[in-house]
């Protein structure tokens, strides 16, 4: 943002400025898409692959729906249950949100538009994404209710599953770009000449597969299993603080879809640009926003379309069918690396 | 590994649904997906209801003798019903004075009513009809209660009875219509 900022400006702004602009942008970063791939998957593309509309009253098309539905949890009262542990049930809500926000700092949106160019960037991400994991076992225990803990154990076990598929697709990447900075993984797919998606493609369908269990999105929603754990570990939130966590999860899927941009699809690239042009850093955020939304797609279509797995399913999936394919990813890259 | 075939076909189920929807009339036409989707959009397109749809129940009074068969019959005690005797002139000249029964108050709580019809099963003198109005609702729970008069009024509504079917015997019975 530095440069962006000074050469839109004309002026360079103290270290604070820099620093809250920065906080700002990064939050209107998270929930502009959040609320967008609310409204446009949940709402609409969910209710047209189901043959139905969706909601069409509030507003036109349904459009302040989610202004409705914010109004709503607002007004609700906050129940606590009565032998909760306050403390940890009330704070984790913010775990899950601290992780999200701080997975949107590595993305990079144009050749010098960044929050932070960290070099490990692709790394902390991957290490900043286990931390809900926490929070939602701090959900699930803090709730003293069975029904909230048998989710959030659930939940635990299958993030901590597919945490290493996760991990191991990325590797495959990473391999081909020779570098964790997430602006040199850009470049290198600029350099390649074509998007990381296709001699990755294994690579892709194990991220994808890894990043709809991350999520706990159906067909690995066994944490959230509406029919059978009513809410799972969600069960005794209510009001804001069941909204902080209904935003954690889509906040969380749209950085996941923006960071699967960024490793697969070329970030803010596009085919026939130059990669270090001036113009990138202006249209760079939307070309990302694009592949992000067209990611979530992807997730959202799946999350429509398939039943549940159940869990014993979903541990084999990952343990005995994803871990081994993503190793074999990795040899054959490096393979192909070191030999051409 | 669950099956890949069939999990394709799964994917392809949910995208031609999504297509069907936004484009009901074909890839060149602009999106239309009201039109597309099966949802009635209640307030502003109003669907019409199928035969002997069961809305609201309508008395004709003209037939009722307050027997309290329906009231009686009723489970959920809903119908309240009050008459009187009266003497009718005797058919033939010299003859008694009948005894009739005259109708005071004929009132259905609609908020107590459960819509199960036994009343107008029950009634033996083809007072009760079904009427398919149900947009009825009031602001006040008191006034779901509806008199004679509304019930009478209600009597519009019904529709006629629905034509015998081709080589049914007919029924050679003084079948009262609900449009005498």
């Amino acid at each position: 943002m530095n440069p962006l900022i000074s050469s839109f400006l004309a002026i360079n702004p103290p270290y604070w400025v820099d620093t809250l602009a920065k906080i700002g942008i990064g939050l209107v970063a998270v929930l502009l898409p959040t609320g967008a791939l609310v409204y446009l998957f949940l709402f609409k593309m969910m209710s047209f692959m189901q043959s139905r509309l969706g909601p069409m009253e509030t507003g036109p098309y349904g459009q302040l729906q989610l202004l409705a539905e914010f109004g709503k949890f607002l007004q609700k009262e906050d129940i606590f249950p009565s032998k909760a542990d306050r403390f940890v049930f009330a704070a984790a809500p913010f775990v899950v949100l601290v992780s999200t926000f701080m997975l949107v700092l590595v993305l990079p949106g144009g050749p010098d538009t960044h929050f932070v160019d960290l070099n490990t960037g692709i790394y902390f991400a991957m290490a900043v994404s286990s931390v809900s994991v926490i929070g939602i076992l701090m959900a699930g225990w803090g709730s003293n209710s069975k029904y909230s803990l048998l989710g959030g154990i659930r939940a635990a076990g299958q993030l901590i599953a597919y945490e290493l598929p996760l991990v191991l697709s990325v590797v495959g990447v990473v391999i081909m770009a020779g570098t964790l900075n997430m602006k040199g993984i850009v470049a290198a797919q600029a350099d390649f000449g074509v998007w990381f998606i296709i001699p990755q493609i294994i690579g892709f369908f194990i991220f994808m597969v890894a990043v709809q269990a991350e999520l706990t999105q159906p067909p690995f929603d066994m944490p959230v299993a509406e029919s059978e754990l009513v809410t799972g570990y969600l069960t005794e939130y209510s009001g804001m603080r069941f909204l902080l966590f209904f935003i954690g999860e889509f906040a969380t899927a749209a950085v996941f879809s923006a960071i699967g941009a960024t490793l697969f699809l070329g970030g803010w690239t596009v085919p026939f640009v130059d990669a270090n042009a001036e113009i990138m850093d202006y249209i760079g955020p939307l070309v990302l926003a694009a592949k992000m939304v067209f990611i979530a797609f992807l997730i959202f279509w799946f999350r429509i379309t398939y039943p549940r797995f159940r869990e014993d399913q979903l541990q084999r999936l990952a343990w005995k069918f994803l871990i081994p394919l993503s190793l074999f990813n990795i040899v054959v890259t490096a393979i192909f690396k070191v030999v051409f | 590994m669950p099956k890949l075939p069939g999990m394709l076909v799964g994917l392809g189920v949910t995208a031609k649904t999504f297509i069907k929807t936004v484009f009901p009339d074909g890839p060149l036409a602009p999106p239309a997906p009201s039109k597309g989707a099966h949802t009635v959009q209640y307030p502003h397109v109003k669907e019409a209801p199928p035969d002997r749809a069961r809305g609201v129940i309508a008395l004709h009074h003209d037939n009722c003798t307050a027997c309290m068969l329906c009231a009686r019959e009723c489970p959920d005690w809903c119908i309240y019903i009050e008459g009187h005797k009266e003497l009718a002139p005797p058919r033939r000249a010299g003859g008694k004075p009948r005894q009739k029964n005259k109708l005071d108050r004929f009132d259905i709580d609609f908020a107590l009513c459960m819509y199960c019809g036994i009343c107008v099963e029950v009634c033996p003198f083809d007072a009760l009809f079904w009427s398919p109005e149900f947009e009825f609702s009031e602001m006040k729970i008191a006034d779901l209660l509806h008199d004679k008069d509304r019930l009478a009024d209600w009597m519009e509504t019904v529709p006629e009875y629905p034509a015998y079917e081709a080589g049914a015997e007919v029924k050679i019975k003084k079948l009262p219509s609900p449009s005498s």
